[in-house]
């Protein structure tokens, strides 16, 4: 599903996000990225979205080589994966509702349609009541809950979560989680960056830790060389 | 349609840009109707004067009857010539009579001994006027002799220098317009950066993004060339009686209603063309 061969992104000003980074992360699967901050773990995400491209190596996405994909196809691969941001990213002018449909009125979906899966999706992560509101008029839980909404809307194969319980208690940390399993057991891939050791030593899932753009801890390769 | 939508809708949130780029395109425009309308109405006079080649003898009192039928006998053989008009010092006073008749003071003063028996000379082509003046001049008899180059040269000048002049003028507001339109759609970009960020991260393609903003120097384009027309051919229409009476016999006025059709098509034409190209360079400057 998600492949990654010995990538490098250095920026401009010489400083280095990922070296030689080789990661793979299979269909399905939820995975914790985590590390302290500059770490790599936001560039990795947007790597893997084509917000950057990478110095040099190889990343697969699906049937995307992201890599090497041309600018008129990042849309294509942008449909397939949601992305939770760390600053949300919503349109302070808009409601709920018009955030959320915009994804579908860019892919030019019929307004009813749109309207009728907006409101399964927000029923799906429990704000259907919250619908017409700004999001200034939203809690922090309600405001992340809005922002996965809007990241599910095109029942994506994979789900990027970046920090999406960094500004929040821990009870409404554990609502946003158990959403996030819920949304895996469907299917969808889920990688979570977080800083959050209370959530990540709490649920047995796949750890990948980076640190100074490298991986320092996987626990998948653990698993699997206590299998041999 | 959904480009239409956020078009109007970026347009209703900022309406004093709206109006500004608005007003910049109608004075461009209404210079460009009135330039048009000014430039066809010298053309039209112009061809009205090709179309009649007329040359004007002027005899001395001391020309008799018989001496100017003589003239008119030998004027009347040369090929060029397609008709001569006798004109005696009793007609004259009856046509300056009929020309001031609203004017007592022109008309009081005049009489059969002020004003002289002419002859009025048609000929086949405009080339042929200045060889049968030269003719008429070389007569002892003629005093002065008129013809329609007097009056088709400098109109031809005034015509030229008006569309001369006027294309200088057009050009100059067409780039003032180019450039507002394209700082107007730029700021307007740069206003909803943050909002461009967002819905490229959610999958929007370029020209979804696009779309709006180049629809929205359509629209302000268009809607000065609708009414820089609806003014330049309104006061043309108030003015036309006006502008009738002082060219008297020349069929000028009204133009036709299907020539402000054209000139409004026309408009609407230079109108999205000027706005898709200064849109498109705010747009390519700006959403790379």
């Amino acid at each position: 599903m998600i492949f990654l061969e010995n990538v490098t992104k250095t920026f401009p000003t010489g400083s280095s996000a990922l070296v030689d980074l080789s990661i793979q992360i299979d269909s399905g699967e939820f995975v914790f990225l985590v590390g302290p901050s500059g770490s790599g773990k936001t560039t990795f995400l947007r790597l893997l979205i084509a917000d950057m491209m990478p110095s040099t190596g190889v990343i697969r996405v699906g049937n995307f080589e992201v890599s090497k994909l041309s600018k008129g196809k990042i849309p294509q691969l942008r449909k397939k994966i949601g992305v939770v941001f760390q600053d949300l990213k919503m349109l302070m002018d808009r409601t709920v509702m018009e955030n959320i449909i915009l994804p579908l009125e860019m892919a030019n979906i019929d307004k009813k349609t749109a309207r009728k899966n907006v409101e399964e999706i927000l029923d799906q992560v429990g704000i259907l009541e919250h619908k017409d509101k700004f999001p200034i008029q939203l809690s922090g839980g309600e405001l992340q809950r809005a922002a996965i909404a809007r990241a599910l809307i095109f029942s994506p194969e994979i789900l990027l979560a970046d920090e999406p319980t960094g500004n929040l208690d821990m009870t409404t940390s554990w609502e946003i989680i158990k959403l996030l399993q819920d949304i895996n057991k469907t299917g969808t891939t889920v990688i979570m960056a977080t800083h959050n050791t209370d959530i990540v030593d709490n649920l047995l899932k796949r750890v990948i830790v980076l640190n100074k753009g490298q991986v320092s801890k996987d626990t998948k390769k653990k698993d699997e060389t206590q299998k041999d | 349609m959904r480009a239409l939508n956020t078009t109007f809708t970026h347009i209703r949130r900022s309406p004093y840009q709206a109006l500004a780029a608005s007003l910049v395109m109608f004075l461009t425009f209404f210079a460009i109707s009135v330039f048009a309308i000014i430039v066809i109405g010298l053309s039209q006079i112009t061809r009205y004067y090709e179309s009649i080649p007329q040359v004007s003898a002027f005899f001395k009192d001391s020309a008799t009857q018989e001496e100017i039928d003589s003239l008119i006998t030998q004027i009347e053989s040369k090929s060029e010539v397609e008709g001569v008009e006798f004109i005696s010092k009793k007609e004259a006073v009856q046509i300056y009579l009929g020309m001031f008749s609203d004017d007592p003071i022109m008309t009081e003063l005049v009489s059969e001994d002020r004003l002289p028996a002419s002859i009025d000379v048609s000929t086949v082509s405009i080339d042929a006027l200045e060889p049968v003046a030269l003719d008429l001049q070389k007569s002892e008899i003629v005093d002065k002799v008129e013809f329609m180059r007097d009056i088709i040269g400098p109109l031809r000048s005034v015509t030229q220098g008006i569309r001369t002049s006027g294309l200088v003028i057009i050009g100059f507001l067409v780039i003032v317009s180019l450039a507002i339109n394209a700082l107007i759609i730029s700021f307007k970009i740069s206003q909803k950066k943050q909002e461009i960020e967002i819905m490229k991260l959610l999958s929007a393609t370029n020209w979804y993004i696009r779309w709006p903003f180049l629809l929205e120097g359509i629209f302000y384009c268009s809607i000065g060339a609708l009414f820089g027309w609806l003014l330049a051919s309104g006061l043309l229409i108030y003015f036309t009686p006006q502008i009738q009476q002082f060219l008297s016999s020349i069929p000028v006025f009204p133009l036709s209603y299907s020539f402000l059709i054209a000139l409004l098509i026309a408009e609407f034409i230079v109108a999205v063309i000027l706005g898709s190209i200064s849109s498109f360079l705010a747009v390519l400057r700006y959403l790379k």
